[in-house]
């Protein structure tokens, strides 16, 4: 992988792509699509030099479900994609939440709808993200802002999704995709990796979603061609795995998958404060728009406005909490998204309007600058 | 070798299936099962794949590794398991609805490649699942729900189409040759590389009641009547050929087979790794 | 210390790995906290191009610049662009090969250098403008070290160009810092 220090200049997808592998990722499928395509490339590079697997599908949705048949034989597998391609792959996105198969999903979002801006930033897949497939249905979503948290937070996305057997939806945008950072790459042993609970049953006793075998919400998943023999569906299926619309059994599996996220909460939710103990007022933000938030807050305390961040890198589930807890103690919330206002409407269910929310949109294809997210804090 | 009960492939308690009295899926899934048996492939090492529709039904009544996946989508799905686990044999069953038309695409990319995946079509001209739209195989002048005036699309010669594609292996068979057909089926999932076959079955109750094959019967007469081997094709005038199909291997070539073909990406790219220590 | 650098020319002319060699050096070799982005258009040849490094000695929280100190500007397109957008005290390095309308700029230091020309003959490949450009950038700046330049250049440019790149990088070197004591002593 080229240079050998652990201090390097790296690109974020190259970042995205690098840790992955750091997290055990062993097979990827994707299609070329700006501005996700450096995380092919480079995976097309390095995935064989340790034993892994690429392969270029032919298109976006025969790459999705690759990797949900790779993660059926062990394997922790990954896709990548930008707009198009994630509204493509939704379909079977829903099949890996239904049939519990562990695989991550990268959208390195850009400006839609449609073709949109292909090389322009955006932030307007969050929604989509959550509630892309259709049906009920878990998803985690993560989102960095920065190329170091890039290399760390890809790790926990594999981690998470092998935990609790769900699609984990890695969102990042054009601007962290594209640029680069000084990296200091963590030592392969400082990395806290999680693999999937296999089955310690026999064959004939593996009841494969059958949850109370596992810990009551995540049942534990046999590797094919490993002797257990077992069927896995899109269909609604009982612990057998076999289908079923019998009501009890369907609403029973609906409200397991669902519980997930409720579950799963507190170990999934990433949310930086800065600022926050004595702030006055606060910036809720993700991704790039971020690091505006975080110059922006600097700024503002320079002037004498005592302006705190809540940098979110864990969109979904929402951390409703953390919105609540700092709703009571400030005097508004500004909320910058380069969309036109998507998880806004969150903050504000979250507040229980307990203080003003704010929302700040920019959707010109450019990053929000941290002058406009300033003269908000200084216009409350 | 004693031949096992075609019941030790079968979930026998996920019985009955969901399929019409008179439908051919079941003799073309136990000729499947037959050519399995036929080369005492170990039931742990097998794993099916599916799609959506009738025929891809049928991996939830064997007792392997399976997998139904989303409409059209099998191969692909089948393609990432083959690729990480390339010992495993992997089949692929679908009707002509999910292969030809959802997953026409997959279909030519898998035979392109060159991986070591069977696919049997179930073809019975028609979307059963969904009572009885036109497919991608649906003879010209029939008639079908979505086409109540008779149809007027011309079908895919799928052998044709997969063999130009790359495929190693192609044959067609059906229903009513019964045995013939699970003898292609074997020489398919023995062949290395990409095998593909057409199995022609009947669908009585949506394809047959709209277009004057009023049972099963009539339907698998009329696959005997149409069905001609190459050689008995030779000796044939074109006329004669005119409503006929042709049966048999129909396509073998050697071609190297992708999971093997990309062990030597990872031996180029650990090589190079060694080169920069 | 916090500069923010623009790099901007045609598509091809090999901007945006100008800009990594100069992050990297500055990032990896010299120890600042660096951030290097990119703008291009859907052309992989011609079209605009524009690279941007900031350098920084704490951490850079927004990674766009946003008030440029130094501008390199590789074609007349990218001039008119961005020949007037420059921090009062800044500096504009024109490569005037390709550039016939200078920016006359009140209270910015403009440095013209024939960039490609110097690839082309002093060098003798015009493909390495780009790392003249750099040596020509670091020589009228100081903004990096010229040891971090060379180890970054040798870790980023195709195996086998290293010797091309590092004679480009020095006869830029050299007339960078011509240039500037032409400027400090008028």
């Amino acid at each position: 992988m080229g240079n050998k220090t652990s201090i390097r200049l790296m690109q974020g997808n190259e970042a995205c792509a690098e840790g992955a592998v750091a997290a055990g990722m062993r097979f990827f499928a994707g299609y070329p699509i700006t501005p996700s395509t450096e995380i092919a490339e480079e995976l097309a590079f390095i995935l064989p030099k340790v034993g892994g697997k690429f392969i270029q599908m032919e298109d976006e949705i025969a790459s999705i479900s690759a990797i949900i048949g790779a993660s059926l034989t062990g394997a922790k597998s990954m896709t990548a994609t930008s707009g198009p391609g994630f509204s493509l792959k939704q379909e079977s996105i829903g099949f890996a939440a239904i049939a519990e198969v562990p695989c991550v999903i990268v959208n390195v979002m850009r400006v839609g709808p449609s073709t949109g801006v292909p090389t322009a930033p955006s932030q307007a897949d969050v929604m989509q993200a959550r509630w892309g497939t259709h049906g009920d249905h878990p998803v985690v979503v993560l989102c960095p802002t920065s190329v170091a948290e890039t290399y760390t937070l890809i790790v926990e996305a594999f981690n998470i999704s092998e935990r609790w057997r769900i699609p984990v939806i890695f969102l990042m945008d054009e601007v962290i995709g594209h640029m680069r950072e000084k990296v200091a790459i963590p030592d392969p042993g400082e990395l806290n990796i999680v693999n999937r609970a296999r089955p310690r049953c026999k064959p004939e006793d593996y009841l494969p979603f059958d949850a109370d075998a596992g810990d009551g919400v995540v049942p534990p998943m046999a590797d094919f061609g490993t002797g257990y023999r077992y069927h896995l569906t899109g269909l609604t299926h009982d612990r057998t795995g076999f289908p079923t619309t019998k009501r009890p059994e369907v609403d029973a599996l609906i409200r397991r998958l669902d519980s997930k996220m409720d579950k799963a909460k507190q170990e999934v939710t990433f949310v930086d404060e800065v600022l926050t103990e004595d702030a006055d007022i606060a910036v809720f933000a993700y991704g790039i728009t971020a690091r505006a938030g975080a110059r922006a807050v600097r700024d503002a305390r320079a002037s004498g406005v005592s302006a705190g961040l809540l940098k979110v890198k864990t969109l979904w589930p929402f951390p409703e909490e953390h919105v609540e807890r700092i709703a009571s103690k400030v005097r508004a919330i500004v909320v910058p998204e380069m969309n036109m206002g998507q998880l806004v409407r969150e903050v504000e269910r979250a507040s229980k309007g307990k203080t003003k929310v704010i929302s700040l949109t920019r959707v010109d294809a450019e990053p929000i600058s941290p002058q406009q997210i300033l003269s908000a804090l200084k216009e409350v | 070798m004693a031949r096992k009960p075609i019941t030790y492939y079968l979930r026998e308690d996920k019985m009955p299936h969901i399929w019409c009295e008179g439908c051919g899926h079941g003799i073309v899934l136990s000729a499947v099962l037959r050519a399995i048996d036929s080369l005492n492939l170990d039931k742990n090492n097998v794993c099916v794949v599916s799609g959506i529709g009738c025929a891809s039904r049928a991996p939830g009544y064997l007792d392997f590794d399976t997998l139904h996946t989303t409409h059209g989508r099998a191969l692909a799905f089948a393609t990432g398991i083959k690729m990480m686990k390339p010992n495993l044999d992997v089949i692929v069953l679908a009707g002509d609805g999910d292969l030809a038309a959802i997953g026409g695409n997959h279909l030519i990319h898998a035979a392109r490649r060159n991986i070591d995946i069977t696919t049997i079509c179930f073809n019975n001209s028609i979307y059963g699942m969904t009572s009885g739209q036109y497919s991608p195989m649906t003879p010209t002048g029939k008639m079908a729900t979505t086409a109540p005036y008779g149809h007027i699309e011309e079908p895919f010669d799928l052998c044709e189409l997969v063999f130009a594609a790359g495929a190693s292996f192609v044959g067609r068979g059906t229903a009513y040759h019964a045995a013939p057909l699970s003898r292609l089926i074997a020489k398919a999932i023995a062949q290395d590389g990409f095998a593909f076959v057409e199995a022609v079955s009947q669908c009585p109750t949506y394809f047959g009641r709209r277009n004057k094959m009023r049972n099963a019967l009539v339907m698998l007469d009329w696959q005997k009547e149409h069905a001609v081997t190459k050689k008995a094709a030779s000796r044939l005038s074109p006329d004669e050929l005119e409503d006929k199909f042709i049966i048999g291997e129909l396509g073998t070539r050697a071609r190297p087979e992708y999971t093997k073909r990309y062990e030597s990406i990872i031996e180029a790219a650990t090589k190079e790794t060694d080169d920069d220590v | 210390m916090y500069k923010e650098i623009r790099l901007s020319g045609t598509g091809g002319q090999g901007l945006i790995l100008a800009g990594i060699i100069l992050a990297e050096a500055a990032g990896v070799y010299d120890g600042y906290d660096v951030i290097q982005t990119q703008s291009y258009g859907p052309e992989a040849r011609g079209g605009a191009s524009r690279a941007e490094v900031i350098i920084a000695d704490d951490v850079i929280d927004f990674p766009k610049v946003t008030s440029p100190d130094v501008v390199l500007i590789m074609s007349q397109q990218a001039c008119d662009r961005y020949g007037q957008h420059v921090k009062p005290g800044g500096i504009v390095l024109v490569d005037d090969t390709n550039v016939s309308s200078i920016p006359s700029l009140e209270d910015a230091c403009v440095v013209t250098l024939p960039i490609t020309e110097i690839a082309r003959h002093d060098v003798g490949r015009q493909v390495v403008a780009n790392v003249v450009a750099l040596g020509a950038l670091v020589g009228v700046t100081g903004i990096v070290t010229p040891d971090a330049m060379e180890k970054a250049i040798s870790s980023r440019v195709p195996r086998g160009t290293e010797e091309l790149n590092m004679k480009a990088f020095n006869i830029g070197l050299e007339r960078g810092r011509e240039a500037r004591a032409k400027h400090e002593t008028p």
